[in-house]
């Protein structure tokens, strides 16, 4: 008579011992703190904890997001300051037409930091 | 279970034990203290926890920086008239069983600075102090007695009946009485539930 081999029959074992070796322990100490641990909770004991001292106001803030209108802006200088450097130290043996794509690329550059001015990116609100 | 049965079990090389044995066994040897240092004591018990004394041996290197997971709070250092009400809330907030090492002639009795006017004369004024060691700084190994005079202490300690631990009784507080910040001195000066002032006694 041939035995019948069911793979997943395996896969069902594991699968019930997986559950199982977690859940006994916390089912144990849950049952252990109901006897033996009476739950005390207290105003301080429930509030925030801020190193001890009292927490003042409330958590939930607003957080301004204009800043990374700022990150990008400060971008075209970053940029800007990674070609100026070489450009700088070669300028007197650039070619006209080196010096020409290097006035394109900051007009460019130029050019992005009006178009935010205009909009009035720079200015806090 | 009866005395000479268990030395007769242990003779046929049974070992038994209680629940509450075991329990204390784990517990004694798994304290974590609070990451929490006041003054100079605080360097001596950072001393105890590094290679030289490996405070690890028994089982208290954890250091935890939130006191909703550390057991034991060691007071180590002068306890200023400002930091008591921080004080006695971190203990506060620290969940059940919970335990205190007052480290230092300061966290006792306010030590050198006993005289003065912003020093609080001895944390045991607020909350239960389980171990107090005198030193000025306490070395390391005194630190290690203390904690070992703990771990005694946690051991012998009953989980049910009349003698049952604090934290094992419903009705004993979780919470002390945190003090304010007044005008001249912290209000109220001492908690009288926790601390008597020592009574005079004059002969003749």
């Amino acid at each position: 008579m041939p035995v019948e081999y069911s793979p997943y029959l395996y896969l069902a074992v594991f699968l019930i011992i997986a559950a199982v070796f977690p859940l006994v322990p916390l089912a144990l100490a849950w049952l252990w703190s109901k006897k033996f641990s009476p739950k005390k909770p207290g105003a301080d004991k429930n509030a925030t904890y801020e190193c001890g001292l009292e927490s003042k106001g409330d958590a939930w803030v607003q957080f301004k997001s204009e800043y990374y209108l700022y990150g990008i802006v400060f971008l075209v200088f970053d940029v800007e300051t990674i070609f100026l450097l070489p450009f700088a130290v070669a300028f007197t043996n650039l070619s006209v037409g080196g010096f020409l794509a290097m006035m394109v690329f900051l007009l460019l550059l130029v050019e992005g930091l009006v178009w935010a001015w205009q909009k009035g990116v720079l200015t806090w609100k | 279970m009866d005395e000479g049965l268990r030395s007769e079990l242990s003779k046929q090389g049974i070992f038994t034990t209680t629940l509450e044995g075991i329990y204390n066994w784990g517990r004694r040897n798994s304290v974590w203290p609070l990451q929490f240092g006041l003054a100079c004591c605080a360097i001596e018990m950072i001393a105890s926890t590094m290679a030289r004394y490996d405070l690890a041996r028994f089982g208290a290197e954890v250091f935890r920086p939130s006191p909703r997971q550390a057991d034991l709070m060691i007071v180590a250092g002068t306890v200023t008239k400002k930091m008591a009400p921080q004080v006695v809330r971190l203990y506060n907030q620290m969940p059940e069983p919970k335990y205190v090492i007052a480290m230092g002639a300061c966290a006792i009795s306010g030590g050198p600075f006993k005289q003065g006017y912003n020093v609080l004369k001895g944390i045991d004024r607020y909350i239960p102090v389980d171990v107090h060691i005198p030193g000025c700084p306490p070395r390391p190994e005194a630190l290690i007695h203390a904690f070992m005079t703990l771990q005694k202490k946690i051991g012998a300690q009953r989980l049910s009946g009349s003698e049952r631990a604090r934290h094992a009784d419903p009705e004993a507080p979780s919470e002390f009485p945190v003090p304010q910040y007044g005008p001249h001195d912290l209000e109220p000066s001492k908690n009288m539930d926790v601390w008597q002032p020592p009574k005079l006694a004059r002969a003749g």
